[in-house]
C-alpha cells in the first residue's frame, strides 16, 4: 500500500528505503540532534571538563575533572538546589490539590456561578505571570487580610505559584467525563462528599494527574521573575537565579556554571524522559482540542 | 506522578462529610434519589448544603487566586493611574503615566522590540516546527529517538538555555557558533554584543527552543489526518507537494490558529531570555517590554506607576489578541 507515494506520513519519507535515501535521512537526523541536543549535551560534557573560559568549550574532551562540580558546591550550589526542590516540591503539592479540589467541584456539581468560576479561572490564563509579577511583589510584602510580609522567604515564591489556570483547566474537563453513575452508587452505599471525591473520582483521574504534575513541575522548576522579586539575599535564591551568579569564578572559570547548569537541567530533562507519556498527553489535548 | 497517600480530611470539611446515611441493604434502594436519604433538617438542608458544598471545594482556589492574581492586577491598575511614592504616598495623575508610556522614545523601542521579537520567534518557531514534524513523522523507533532528542530545549529551564547560549554566543573567533560559520568561512560575529544582532540573536535562540514544541502540536495534528485522503491522492498521481498542499495544510489549520495565539502571548511577555543574554542588550538595542518595566520598577524612585502603566498597555495587548484569535477561530469553524 505505501509503495506508490506512502500514505502514512505527509512527506512519504518512509518509504524512500534506498542507500541514498537512509544516508540522507541520517545525515539530516544526525544535524538535528546536534542542533537541538548539541548545546545541551555541551552542558554535560562541559561540566566534566576543565572550562576556563567560554571558547574552551567542547564536545570532544581531552581531560576529564571534577573541580568545576568542586567550586560549585564551595558555592552552595547544593543551597541553591536545595531551594528549587522545597519551591518545587511544597509549590506542586498545594497547586495539585487546591486544582483537584476547585476542578471537583466545577466539574461534577451545578450550582449558581459554576461558569462565572470558571470564566475568572480562565481569564488569569491571559494574564502572563511577568507582567503580574512586580504588583504581586507588592501585595507579597503586605498580604491582604493576614498582613503576612513574604518577601525575602521561600513561601513568598511558593505561595503564588499555586494558583495556575492550567492545571485547573485540564482537571476539570477530564472529571467531566467520569460517568455520574460510579457517585450515585457510592452516594446510595452512604459516602459522603469528601469520599466520593478522594476514593471515587481521583483515582481514576490518574492520566490527568500525570499531565498537570508534569507540567506544574516544569512550569514552577522554571520560574524567573517571581523569586526574583521576591529574593532579598543570594541566600534564597533558586538554582536557576543563581546561575548567573555562577557565571565566572576565579579557579574553574565559566566550568561552575556549567556544572551548576546541569545540576539545574537534570530534573526537568529527568521528569520529561520517565513521564514522556503524560506530557505528550498534556501537549496535544490541551492544546489541539482548543 | 504518584497518587499522594490518603491524607486526613481537613477540619473545614469533615462537616460536609458527616451527614452520611445508615446503610442501606444490598443494593435494594439502588434506585432512592439522594434527597430522600435523612439528613438533620430534611429536604431544605440538603438543598442548602448542595449550594454550599462546591463553594467549599473552590474556597482554596478562590482564596490564592484572588489573593495573588486578581488582586495584584487590581493594584497594578490603580498604580498605573498614579505616580508612586512608597512611604510618601501616591498622588494621582490620571493619564500622565499612560501618555509617557506611549510617547517616551525608550518605550517606543521596547515595544518595537518586543513586536519583532514576537513576531519573528513566533513564524520561525512555526515554519521550522512544522518542518520538524514533516520531517520526523512516522511511528519507528528511531523517529521516536530523534524526536525526543529534539524536544528536549522546550524540558530546560529558560535560564539554563540562556546561560549556555551566551557561552555559544562568545564573540571570539573561538567562541562555539562562530568556530562553526568559521568552517563556512564567514567572519567571527559580535551576536549578543553588537546593538544590530543583539535582538535577531535574542529571536533564534527563541526560535531554537519553541519550535520542537510547535513540532509536538503539529505531530499530533498531523496524526489524525484521514490516511484514506493521501491514499485518495496517490491513486490519482497526486505528487508529495499537492497531497500537502491540499491535504495536510487544510487539516492543520486549526492547529496554526492556536499556535499562533500561544505563540503571540508567549512573545508579548518575554522576559527570561533577554534579561539573561543581554538585558536590553548594547545601548537598549534589545530591550523588550518587561525588561523596561522590570527596570523602571526596581528603581523605586517614583516610576512604579510608568511601569505599571507599561503592563496594563502590556495586559491589554495580550488580552485583545486571545479574544481577537479566539473570535477568528469560531467563525473559521462555523464556516
Amino acid at each position: 500500500m505505501s509503495a506508490r507515494t506512502g500514505v502514512d506520513t505527509a512527506l512519504g519519507l518512509d518509504t524512500k528505503r534506498g542507500p541514498l535515501a537512509i544516508l540522507a535521512k541520517t545525515i539530516l537526523y544526525g544535524a538535528l540532534i546536534f542542533i537541538f541536543a548539541g548545546p545541551l549535551i555541551a552542558i554535560l560534557i562541559g561540566a566534566f571538563i576543565p572550562v576556563a573560559d567560554p571558547t574552551k568549550l567542547t564536545l570532544f574532551p581531552d581531560d576529564l575533572t571534577l573541580d568545576n562540580f568542586r567550586r560549585a558546591i564551595e558555592r552552595d550550589v547544593f543551597l541553591y538546589l536545595l531551594n528549587s526542590f522545597i519551591v518545587v516540591g511544597f509549590g506542586l503539592l498545594f497547586q495539585v490539590l487546591v486544582s483537584i479540589l476547585a476542578a471537583y467541584a466545577l466539574a461534577r456539581k451545578k450550582f449558581v456561578g459554576s461558569t462565572l468560576v470558571m470564566l475568572a479561572f480562565l481569564a488569569t490564563m491571559m494574564l502572563p505571570e511577568e507582567v503580574l509579577a512586580i504588583p504581586l511583589s507588592l501585595v507579597l510584602a503586605d498580604v491582604p487580610v493576614i498582613h503576612a510580609h513574604l518577601i525575602g522567604s521561600l513561601t513568598g515564591m511558593i505561595v503564588p505559584v499555586v494558583a495556575w489556570g492550567f492545571s485547573i483547566l485540564v482537571m476539570t474537563e477530564f472529571m467531566k467525563d467520569i460517568p455520574i453513575e460510579l457517585e450515585e452508587a457510592a452516594r446510595i452505599d452512604g459516602a459522603g462528599e469528601l469520599r466520593i471525591f478522594w476514593s471515587v473520582v481521583l483515582p481514576l483521574c490518574r492520566p490527568a494527574l500525570g499531565v498537570i504534575g508534569i507540567f506544574g513541575f516544569a512550569m514552577i522548576w522554571d520560574q524567573y521573575m517571581l523569586p526574583l522579586l521576591v529574593a532579598t539575599d543570594n541566600e534564597q535564591f533558586t538554582l536557576p537565579l543563581a546561575l548567573r551568579t555562577l557565571r565566572t569564578d576565579e579557579e574553574v572559570g565559566v566550568g561552575v556554571l556549567l556544572a551548576a547548569s546541569l545540576l539545574a537541567l537534570l530534573p526537568s530533562v529527568v521528569a520529561f524522559l520517565a513521564f514522556q507519556r503524560s506530557f505528550l498527553r498534556g501537549l496535544t489535548s490541551g492544546a489541539v482540542k482548543g | 506522578m504518584t497518587r499522594t497517600g490518603p491524607r486526613a480530611a481537613t477540619t473545614d470539611r469533615t462537616a460536609s462529610a458527616a451527614p452520611t446515611t445508615e446503610r442501606r441493604p444490598g443494593r435494594s434502594g439502588a434506585g432512592t434519589p439522594p434527597s430522600k436519604l435523612t439528613f438533620r433538617g430534611g429536604r431544605r438542608w440538603e438543598a442548602a448544603r448542595r449550594q454550599l458544598v462546591p463553594w467549599l471545594f473552590l474556597a482554596p482556589a478562590l482564596i490564592i487566586f484572588a489573593l495573588f492574581k486578581f488582586i495584584p492586577l487590581v493594584r497594578m491598575v490603580e498604580m498605573s493611574g498614579n505616580q508612586v511614592r512608597p512611604f510618601l504616598g501616591d498622588i494621582y495623575v490620571g493619564s500622565d503615566n499612560y501618555e509617557q508610556v506611549v510617547s517616551d522614545e525608550v518605550f517606543q523601542e521596547a515595544i518595537w522590540h518586543t513586536i519583532y521579537l514576537a513576531i519573528g520567534t513566533t513564524i520561525g518557531a512555526l515554519v521550522l516546527g512544522l518542518v520538524l514534524a514533516l520531517v520526523l513523522e512516522g511511528q519507528l523507533m528511531h523517529l521516536w529517538f530523534v524526536r525526543s532528542a529534539v524536544f528536549l530545549p522546550v524540558v530546560a529551564a529558560m535560564a539554563v538555555v540562556a546561560e549556555v547560549w551566551r557561552i555559544l554566543y562568545h564573540p571570539s573567533e573561538d567562541g562555539a557558533i562562530n568556530s562553526i560559520i568559521g568552517l563556512l568561512g564567514f567572519g567571527p560575529e559580535p551576536f549578543l554584543g553588537s546593538a544590530d544582532q543583539s535582538l535577531n540573536s535574542v529571536m533564534v535562540v527563541g526560535i531554537w527552543k519553541g519550535a520542537p514544541y510547535d513540532m509536538m502540536i503539529f505531530l499530533a495534528g498531523l496524526a489524525g489526518v484521514d490516511r484514506a485522503l493521501y491514499e485518495a491522492a496517490s491513486v490519482d498521481g497526486a505528487s508529495v507537494w499537492r497531497r500537502l498542499w491540499h491535504v495536510t495544510f487544510p487539516a492543520l489549520r486549526p492547529v496554526f490558529a492556536i499556535l499562533l495565539t500561544l505563540a503571540a502571548i508567549r512573545g508579548l511577555r518575554v522576559f527570561t531570555e533577554v534579561f539573561l543574554l543581554t538585558n536590553g542588550g548594547p545601548d537598549g538595542s534589545s530591550e523588550v517590554l518587561m525588561t523596561l518595566i522590570y527596570k523602571l520598577g526596581l528603581e523605586r524612585s517614583g516610576e512604579l506607576g510608568v511601569a505599571s502603566a507599561g503592563s496594563v498597555v502590556l495586559l491589554t495587548a495580550t488580552a485583545t489578541l486571545t479574544v481577537i484569535v479566539q473570535v477568528l477561530r469560531r467563525r473559521g469553524a462555523a464556516k
